[in-house]
């Protein structure tokens, strides 16, 4: 179930063009924010709202990369190894992060709590090597960083975690 | 939040007028931004004719800072006065070229400046709608520039009968979800319609039909945040600060092998060589320069010997380059410049959105031509046949996307053409894989 919230966010955000279906990217990233990931759902309720059938509102799915059909890890870390990242050691702090959460590009810890991408430029050239976690953004990173970074998130995640 | 360090170390150098205000606390906030100097470009443009607005920014010589560099009032000036279709303006906030990281300050630290620029531009055009179409990676920028939005619509800088001038004007952020291809200005156009972001056939140009249809001005974040300054001090003071034809300052992004990486407002047509000795501090660690990305990963490489250049749209592109988007990205003596082409290979292959067939397979050419070679697998006709795909995606793309993988291969294909011969010769990197180095 979608929340209440989330659907008065949806008419806020419809309203705002002339064109319901402008508004298509936008919801699915706000349901996405809230589910965890595009749900079948989701997607009815987005079609539904915007006047198109759900087969173009799956169609946008398969085009933008930040949009999924499968829950991530609470955590989903994406490590730029784009080339002002590269040259400051990118490929490293994804090796790194691989090795300490013991997964892969695009996989998730069994625990459900990490996932890790290798994605393009973030746009924090000039704080590079730079990761975000979910939407916050970490830069200059180290090992040592990284390190740090995962043992805080693995105890605020286990907090926060029935 | 980003370190604030990082975009805003600060030199001597600088010329600031679009990051003045980068450092005032709470220099996002409205109260802060009427302060100084806040809105007072709009009262001032909202009492000349539009087509003085105009001309005024055509005459400041502002060129686009997404990296095309066009003529920003030129391109306001192809706008149809009369249209029976809405008019709109549209802000690119999509920053995706690799080694550019300069919108992001201006929307954290100056969100206002941007929502003024894009208020001159609507009443320019004539125009009721604008939208700014930020990158979904930024959602903490499009945070703060909701607030600010929020703010202007507040104190009636926003909305109906703007400081009673009869002109009303509405404006909302727009979420990206992930796609370089958006920051195309027609894919663009697509994606905010909530289509996938394919490129259309041009022409006809946005100006003319665009969103929805209706006439249309997309301008990039940096483009739109200079016009405020022009509308206030003259589009003559503006030119002089820049060379001929390239009026204004410019953010630069200094990044990769630099010892101060930052970023730097400088000039237009501010000696390369001294941005990077004495801007940016040299190459790191003080090794040897072996080049330099002068403007995002899609512009050709300059070597080392080639950077004796002034850093405007005209002196680069004579120089076998283009200033692009301002990411200055520097290499160093140790960079393997084809591990640098094959991740710029891998970039553009993922990026490309497969609508135009040169790119879709050429780009996935390039990419797997360049990691088996960089893997030690290659052979003697890999540079040869890597630059004939290059070359036959030059050109033949309805975006330019396609040259933005084409360039900077067909580039380090010649010019450093001896390291994939090094490659050859030893059957493997003969570089040391990069590691984190702390400054």
């Amino acid at each position: 179930m979608l929340s209440d919230a989330l659907k008065a966010k949806f008419d806020k955000i419809i309203a705002r063009y002339p064109l319901k279906r402008s508004a298509i990217v936008p919801l699915l990233m706000f349901a996405q924010d809230e589910i965890g990931y595009v749900s079948d759902e989701a997607i009815e309720e987005i079609a539904r709202r915007v006047e198109v059938r759900p087969i173009e509102v799956i169609e946008d799915i398969g085009y933008y990369s930040m949009l999924h059909r499968q829950p991530l890890g609470k955590y989903n870390i994406q490590v730029c190894t784009n080339v002002s990242c590269l040259l400051r050691g990118g490929e490293e702090i994804l090796e790194h992060c691989s090795k300490k959460l013991g997964i892969g590009h695009k996989q998730t810890t069994p625990d459900g709590l990490f996932s890790l991408e290798e994605v393009e430029c973030l746009g924090a050239c000039c704080g590079a090597p730079a990761m975000q976690v979910n939407y916050d953004f970490y830069e200059n990173l180290t090992p040592q960083k990284i390190d740090a970074l995962i043992e805080k998130l693995r105890s605020d995640g286990a907090k926060k975690s029935p | 939040m980003s370190d604030y360090e990082n975009y805003a170390k600060g030199s001597p150098l600088e010329v600031k007028v679009i990051s003045k205000r980068f450092g005032i606390p709470n220099s996002a906030s409205i109260d802060v931004y009427l302060q100084h100097d806040g809105y007072k470009a709009l009262q001032k443009a909202l009492g000349m004719k539009p087509d003085d607005v105009i001309n005024e920014v055509k005459n400041s010589g502002l060129r686009g800072r997404g990296g095309a560099g066009f003529n920003a009032g030129m391109k306001w000036s192809f706008v149809p006065k009369q249209s029976s279709k809405p008019k709109y303006v549209v802000c690119n906030a999509d920053e995706s070229e690799p080694g550019t990281c300069k919108d992001r300050p201006l929307m954290e630290y100056d969100p206002h400046q941007l929502i003024e620029g894009i208020l001159i531009a609507g009443y320019a055009i004539q125009s009721q709608q604008g939208f700014i179409y930020i990158r979904g990676e930024y959602r903490y920028l499009m945070e703060i520039v909701d607030r600010a939005i929020e703010e202007a619509y507040a104190r009636g800088y926003l909305g109906k009968n703007i400081l009673g001038s009869g002109f009303n004007f509405d404006l909302c952020t727009h979420t990206g979800a992930g796609a370089y291809e958006c920051g195309e200005e027609t894919a663009l156009l697509n994606s905010l319609e909530g289509l996938r972001g394919y490129p259309r056939v041009k022409p006809p140009f946005p100006a003319v039909v665009g969103l929805y249809g209706g006439p249309t001005i997309i301008n990039n974040v940096e483009t739109l945040s200079n016009v405020p300054h022009i509308i206030l001090n003259g589009a003559e003071w503006y030119a002089k600060l820049g060379t001929p034809k390239n009026g204004g300052t410019r953010l630069f992004c200094l990044s990769g092998c630099i010892a101060r990486p930052g970023v730097y407002e400088l000039p237009m047509g501010f000696p390369l060589r001294r941005m990077i000795e004495e801007v940016g501090g040299g190459v790191l660690g003080g090794k040897k320069l072996k080049g330099v990305i002068p403007g995002g990963s899609s512009c050709p490489v300059l070597t080392a010997d080639e950077i004796d250049v002034a850093m405007d749209y005209d002196s680069v592109a004579k120089a076998g380059s283009m200033l692009g988007s301002g990411g200055v990205v520097v290499l160093d003596e140790d960079t393997c410049m084809v591990k640098v082409a094959q991740r710029i290979a891998k970039f553009y292959a993922h990026e490309s959105c497969g609508w135009c067939v040169p790119c879709r397979e050429g780009t996935a050419w390039l990419k797997n031509l360049l990691t088996r070679f960089h893997s030690g697998a290659g052979v003697e006709d890999d540079v040869d046949t890597g630059l004939d795909v290059a070359l036959n995606i030059l050109g033949k793309t309805l975006c330019p996307l396609g040259d933005a993988a084409a360039m900077p291969a067909i580039s380090i294909f010649k010019k450093f053409r001896h390291e994939f011969e090094e490659h050859l010769r030893l059957g493997r990197c003969p570089y040391e894989k990069r590691t984190v180095s702390v400054a």
